[in-house]
């Protein structure tokens, strides 16, 4: 415990929220081009070569608008619910691992910040502060329409963190730990989304309900709601839930990427090529620009997503969570239990009974979707 | 299988939307440097039309004005001499000014000329920061001359412009 690796700690933090806070600020101008080319258009591209400085431009607006303050709200939960929205956002990466360590000055470095042996309950318990910030900015703004967005987002987090909950726990089964560091590395033989890819599939959904991003947007339904539980703010403080909201996206896709695709390592079936060049045992710097192109991908997905996707109606949304995804992610918890004990007990082949039997579950679920579907038809109908 | 239709719809709005993404090229006119071409009937901002020899096809009669709905437009004429002749025949437009805060692009003017003087041309570009500078005037109207020669007035032979309205096609798009 000498000064140096308080140092050291000190600077990874700061370089981690300098990462996300930049990430932050390109995310949305990554967004806005990605999405106008899906929808044949071209998107920002005057401010700077290809409108790579458009963020910065943002930014600048953002913080000389004026910040109004409505009169009847309650001021300290006002100004308080976009820091308790931010800050959750930016802690939460502390525990996902970008990489393996290396060495400066003799010290061995490693690319994390903190390396908790609980890790995956820290995402959960700080995953679930976030919806205080957007509850309470709702109530504080004395506004009917940020009222019901907030309980909406309060209502559609609750219901959505139980399946997120027990996809946790499938992939600390997979894992045999808690820590994130060892489930990548118990993710060097193969990626837990060949094990258990509906658990990818059930896991994206959640996230992206986690993060209200489209279709799971209730909180912030602009035809609905006029932009929901944050209508009434402006300026720095509304450019808070903005970035809380992106940097949620950034830090959820890194946690989807250390849970099912192997994290900071390379595609399994990499490792041995070339004696090992693509390998990150064999370079470290290696570690983070494999997060970075999983991170980037699965950023592309969720605009993807964005761009094709209607909103889903609130009732069928709660549906969803409870009735498909809940039971879903029982079932695969089970299935994946089963699986590993079969084929400690008996074979190890018994192992690959698994993503089988989850994909028929998966199956199973889509067909009840479908009934539920066309029996409201019918009724409507009479 | 009608069972998994969901599944199936929602990946071919995927699949559409990736196709799109890749393959369909953007529709956009980048505006300042790139600018769509306009109709061939559409109503911009007028002009003030020249014959080829260089004098003005207005001869001040003020048709226009009195053919204005949201009256906008105000004509003052003059006497034409042919030692400074500025249109074919006896009068022309000493003063042509036209309120672009008034004008509502009806293009009745451009019916009520008997010379096919003035014309709704391409320009839509009217911005201005001054409620001065939406007063369009005769210079600011006229198309410009080929060459130096064909400025007016011009001095010319006496007994050849008599006529003010020329001979005329039916009129066209």
């Amino acid at each position: 415990m000498d000064w140096v690796m308080w140092l050291e700690w000190f600077l990874k933090g700061l370089i981690l929220c300098l990462i996300l806070l930049g990430g932050f600020a390109y995310l949305t101008f990554y967004e806005r081009r990605a999405l106008a080319r899906m929808q044949v258009r071209v998107g920002p591209n005057r401010a700077g070569p290809q409108g790579v400085l458009q963020p910065i431009a943002d930014a600048v607006k953002l913080i000389f608008k004026e910040e109004l303050t409505p009169a009847k709200v309650y001021k300290v939960v006002f100004i308080l619910a976009p820091v308790l929205t931010v800050v959750p956002s930016l802690v939460i990466a502390a525990v996902v691992p970008l990489g393996t360590s290396f060495n400066l000055f003799g010290r061995e470095i490693t690319l994390y910040v903190a390396d908790l042996n609980v890790g995956i309950l820290y995402l959960m318990s700080i995953a679930s502060i976030a919806v205080y910030g957007i509850v309470l900015a709702g109530w504080s703004s004395n506004n009917k329409y940020a009222m019901l967005g907030g309980i909406r987002s309060s209502a559609q987090m609750i219901s959505y963190e139980l399946a997120l909950g027990l996809c946790f726990v499938f992939v600390i089964l997979m894992g045999n730990s808690m820590n994130l560091n060892e489930i990548v590395e118990a993710q060097r033989e193969v990626w837990f989304a060949v094990v258990q890819p509906v658990g990818l599939i059930v896991f994206f959904l959640v996230v992206l309900a986690e993060v209200n991003r489209a279709p799971f947007d209730m909180p912030e339904a602009e035809q609905e709601l006029t932009a929901g539980y944050h209508a009434e703010y402006s300026g720095m403080k509304f450019a808070l839930f903005f970035m809380a909201e992106y940097q949620k996206m950034i830090v959820m896709s890194m946690i989807t990427a250390t849970l099912f695709l192997g994290g900071y390592r390379e595609p399994w079936f990499m490792t041995n090529w070339l004696n090992g060049i693509f390998s990150v045992d064999t370079y470290w710097f290696l570690g983070p620009i494999y997060l970075f192109i999983k991170v980037f991908f699965l950023l592309f997905v969720m605009i993807w997503v964005r761009a094709t996707w209607p909103r889903l109606r609130y009732d069928r949304l709660m549906a969803l969570g409870w009735k498909i995804l809940l039971p879903l992610t029982l079932a695969l918890c089970f299935i994946t239990a089963v699986g590993i004990l079969l084929a400690d007990l008996y074979n190890p082949l018994y192992y690959w009974s698994i993503p089988v039997l989850s994909i028929f579950s998966f199956l199973i679920s889509i067909a009840v979707i479908y009934r539920d579907l066309t029996r409201r038809k019918v009724n409507a109908r009479v | 299988m009608r069972v998994f239709e969901p599944l199936i719809e929602l990946g071919k709005g995927l699949g559409e939307v990736l196709r799109t993404f890749v393959a369909e090229k953007t529709v956009t006119y980048q505006y300042p440097e790139e600018k769509r071409p306009v109709r061939p009937r559409f109503r911009g901002r007028h002009v003030l039309n020249r014959y080829d020899n260089g004098l003005e096809k207005c001869i001040g009669c003020s048709l226009c004005a009195a053919a204005c709905p949201a009256d906008a437009i105000f004509v003052e004429s003059a006497e034409n001499t042919d030692e400074k002749r500025f249109s074919p025949g006896e009068r022309y437009a000493s003063t042509y000014e036209i309120n672009m805060l008034r004008c509502i692009y009806c293009g009745f003017c451009e019916d009520a000329c008997p010379t096919e003087a003035i014309t709704l041309g391409d320009n839509y570009e009217l911005t201005f920061t001054d409620r001065r500078q939406a007063i369009y005037t005769k210079d600011m109207l006229l198309v410009p001359v080929k060459s130096e020669n064909m400025l007016t007035p011009q001095k010319v032979e006496p007994k050849v412009f008599t006529r003010s309205v020329p001979q005329m096609e039916d009129p066209r798009d």
